[in-house]
């Protein structure tokens, strides 16, 4: 038995009903399980919208939650809102390869090793979707192993940060995944990411070390690469490569002299 | 160790064979996924299914396997079932999924599973087998979960989420020890554990393998 076990016609058909078998196991979970998977997904893509705005608690009900929420559809180019697309359904990184949606980096700068960026991007408003209490942004960027996605929360002014969270990544586990820590997480609240009122490029970082001052927080231990690629994809996403057009309406609109003309010169700012 | 009934064979690896604290095989997934009680349970679950359908399948087709190739087909079951169990997960209980990330994958590498399936399953008959993977799988999830209440409890003042020890962040009196939540502190645990089950089964105290040598006296110079 064992000889024959041996012989080269057994140990092919062997080797290949098994692979047989087990790739038959394999897929069918994968492709019996994808629709659940997606749910899952999707509910998650909108708890972590909700929890970079600090409104989630665990065991909520997301669904009825989120219906606090307005998705809108920015022109990253104008800063403008767009209603060429149905921001329910719009999904900026699905088409951020689509060359009649998106546009090539090459040549220019492109600190987050993007390479492509589409031209139309989902932002999340928290509240009035007029004047929003906070305003969440899809950003992404390469890490140390991949890309890394995630969101940041700013308040209506369009300068202060209230937080930031990463639903998608590759880094290591116990170094640069620590991005997701909420105590390195809670450093981000309150703060600025411009340091003067006309600037248009970001001045927010995560530093080597121990951050100071409004527009550092502490870096991660053992994870420099990973920091490096958070603060390479905050520079390029808040600069007016990314939604430093669309900031610009709100940080303006928020001078209280201003306040009533704050629609008006929403407009004049993104045009 | 064969012992050849079904209660022993679910039993053994409890606390006479088991496969950490006797065998120490799996203390990698041991040290990463204890920091919380509920992530332990999940991951005891996955290795017994894991390791129960493993010995089940690769005793079914043993006398078919080819002895130049076995490893690659016991592992070949062992992958398929791993990514089955992967992908199960994450339509269920996604957030457990997203907690214990690479583990659920490196339970392929897990030796338990691997050397039950060598050791076990490819010389005994299916039924036996698979009990043999239910106990072994128990055996792993015990030290998890013993390892797992110690760290959540001092680590975060906790058990399966419920707090018992009020922090002090959230008003309370314990002071949480931030090395409970570390990978290290399980290494202690585990130690611990050994050193009880030792000392209630004292034939598993291995003899030493070398002598220590006496300090040298230091001498006055004179």
């Amino acid at each position: 038995m064992a000889q024959s076990n041996n012989s080269i016609k057994k140990i092919l058909t062997v080797a290949f009903a098994l692979c047989i078998v087990c790739s038959v196991v394999v897929s069918t979970a994968a492709v019996a399980l994808r629709p659940m998977q997606q749910l899952n997904q999707e509910l998650d893509r909108k708890a972590n919208v909700l929890r970079v705005a600090n409104l989630y608690e665990s065991g909520m009900d997301i669904e009825a939650a989120f219906g606090e929420i307005t998705p809108r559809v920015v022109n990253l180019e104008t800063g403008e809102y767009s209603d060429s697309h149905d921001a329910d359904t719009f999904d900026g990184f699905a088409v951020r390869r689509d060359p009649a949606q998106s546009r090539s980096l090459s040549g220019e700068p492109d600190p987050a090793g993007l390479s492509r960026v589409e031209q139309y991007a989902t932002v999340y408003l928290v509240g009035d979707s007029e004047d929003p209490e906070q305003i969440i942004l899809p950003i992404r960027g390469q890490g140390l192993w991949g890309l890394m996605r995630g969101f940041l929360a700013v308040e209506g002014d369009g300068n202060t940060i209230v937080g930031i969270t990463y639903f998608e990544h590759s880094e290591t586990p116990g170094l640069g995944a620590e991005v997701n820590n909420p105590r390195w997480q809670s450093q981000w609240e309150g703060k600025r990411i411009f340091d003067s009122e006309g600037a248009l490029n970001p001045a927010i970082r995560v530093a080597r070390g121990s951050g100071s001052g409004d527009h550092e927080v502490d870096g991660l231990s053992g994870a420099t690469l990973t920091a490096n690629g958070v603060t390479n994809m905050l520079q390029f996403w808040l600069s007016p490569e990314g939604f430093g057009e669309y900031l610009a309406g709100f940080r303006s609109s928020v001078d209280p002299e201003d306040a009533q003309d704050a629609d008006v010169e929403l407009e004049a700012e993104g045009a | 160790m064969a012992d050849a009934s079904t209660k022993g064979v679910l039993t053994t690896p409890l606390f006479k064979n088991n496969p950490i604290a006797l065998q120490v095989l799996g203390i990698c997934s041991a040290l990463a996924v204890t920091t919380s009680m509920s992530v332990s349970l999940v991951m005891t679950l996955a290795v017994i299914f894991v390791c129960a359908f493993s010995n089940l399948f690769v005793s079914l087709i043993r006398h078919h396997i080819p002895s130049s190739i076995r490893i690659i087909v016991q592992m070949t079951i062992i992958a398929s079932l791993v990514i089955v169990v992967d992908q199960v997960l994450r339509a269920f209980a996604y957030e457990m999924s997203q907690q214990l990330s690479v583990f659920v994958g490196l339970i392929i590498t897990n030796c338990i599973i691997m050397g039950r399936a060598e050791g076990f399953a490819m010389q005994n008959g299916p039924k036996m087998s698979f009990i043999d993977g239910i106990g072994n799988g128990i055996g792993y999830g015990f030290i998890l979960m013993a390892v797992g209440f110690f760290r959540e409890l001092f680590g975060s003042g906790s058990v399966f989420g419920v707090t018992i020890l009020q922090p002090v962040q959230d008003g309370g009196w314990y002071v949480p020890n931030g090395l409970m939540l570390l990978p290290p502190s399980a290494f202690f645990i585990i130690g611990l554990i050994i050193w009880v089950i030792r000392s209630f089964y004292p034939e598993q105290i291995e003899e030493n393998e070398f002598q220590m040598k006496h300090n040298t006296e230091p001498k006055e110079a004179v």
